[in-house]
């Protein structure tokens, strides 16, 4: 089981470079001129994005490094001591939609404090698997189309965050608790 | 929503330098994210150019097509107000298979080009569509059947099983995808019946 999964993410991108040039080359789609007209478009919505990837990045730097994370993870502390939580994850639960980057670096260095095998080791994978940078998401998605109203985006996008966050939880106590 | 989220997060931060006296933090943190950004946005156009470029290949040559009819059950029912052959189904079920596969890399790009052609549809430009909101809320509780990166991050750590978080992995994200599509359902009526 395991060693198949390692194989399947090892060979997944080479695999679909290799069939989709292959199969479009079998259906006379002339190959290297198309992925050339369709690669044009990368550099326009990348510069797209800059001011929106600025404006978010600042405020949770700043969030971050003044230590006002911190803070806000310690005052929710005693809330999930009560249900059984170890505070540790927590920083990376408040990351974790903010900055795919940052909550990758807190996941990284509770596993190796803690050792990937032990119990917070194991619910810090399973959190930084299960979840999305939801913010990151809307910032750049919405904003290469100059969409600026998002609707119930944010809100939907929120909910999806912390139920699998609360699943996580509840699926490693049971299954390592 | 958005908006005061940004506001508190600034506000707090600078709030809390101030009062722990170490304001200079604040001028730090803002200006390397700030840089940060331009290198995020630099290192994303290789990426975007690379998976762009297959897509269209894949268009082309018939595959994206092949894709979107196979899967038409599941989106005319998650998507209803997307024309049925509209290029918009097939960068959306581009975007979602690389989340399925935990390749968030190739995500990002399919993700923007479906997003382009969600706008092509939208008649207040300024303003999200309720197919949009439905794709955004899919992409963040989407089901994600392998984590590599942390896979690859437990296996560096020596651990003596890293692929034991998968299974819990995708309970939890089978979890939220299921309540992300129910509270699109919902918020959908919620926000069309306040608005009347």
């Amino acid at each position: 089981m395991t060693e198949l999964i390692i194989e399947i993410s090892r060979w997944a991108i080479p695999l679909v470079l290799f069939f989709i040039p292959l199969y479009g080359y079998l259906r006379g789609v002339p190959v290297y001129e198309t992925f050339v007209a369709g690669a044009e478009d990368g550099f326009k919505v990348a510069v797209k994005i800059i001011p929106f990837l600025v404006g978010m990045l600042v405020a949770i730097g700043v969030f971050r490094a003044s230590g006002a994370m911190d803070l806000f993870a310690r005052l929710l502390n005693p809330v999930l001591h009560l249900i059984g939580v170890p505070g540790e994850v927590l920083p990376l639960a408040i990351m974790r939609p903010l900055s795919g980057g940052g909550a990758l670096g807190i996941a990284a260095e509770l596993i190796a404090n803690y050792g990937p095998d032990s119990f917070i080791g194991r619910l810090a994978s399973v959190m930084q698997g299960s979840t999305d940078t939801t913010f990151y998401v809307l910032t750049v998605y919405f904003g290469s189309v100059g969409v600026r109203r998002y609707r119930y985006a944010l809100a939907l996008g929120l909910l999806a965050d912390i139920s699998s966050l609360i699943a996580a939880i509840v699926i490693c106590r049971l299954m390592f608790g | 929503m958005v908006n005061l989220i940004w506001l508190l997060m600034l506000l707090a931060g600078i709030i809390v330098a101030g009062f722990t006296g170490h304001i200079e933090v604040v001028t730090e943190a803002s200006l390397e994210a700030a840089q940060t950004a331009v290198n995020l946005a630099f290192e994303l156009i290789g990426l975007m150019a690379m998976w762009l470029g297959l897509l269209k290949i894949a268009e082309e040559a018939g595959l994206v097509a092949l894709l979107a009819r196979l899967l038409r059950p599941f989106t005319r029912y998650l998507f209803p107000e997307i024309p049925r052959d509209h290029p918009a189904i097939g960068s959306i079920i581009m975007n979602l298979s690389a989340n399925i596969l935990g390749l968030g890399n190739a995500a990002t790009p399919f993700g923007l080009k479906a997003m382009q052609e969600l706008q092509t549809l939208n008649p207040r430009p300024e303003e999200a569509t309720p197919a949009m909101c439905t794709f955004l809320g899919l992409n963040t509780g989407c089901l994600t059947l392998i984590p590599a990166t942390i896979i690859g991050i437990r296996a560096a750590a020596s651990s003596t099983d890293p692929t034991i978080i998968v299974g819990p992995t995708i309970l939890a994200t089978g979890f939220s995808m299921i309540m992300a599509v129910a509270g699109d359902r919902f918020l959908r009526r919620f926000y069309n019946g306040r608005r009347g």
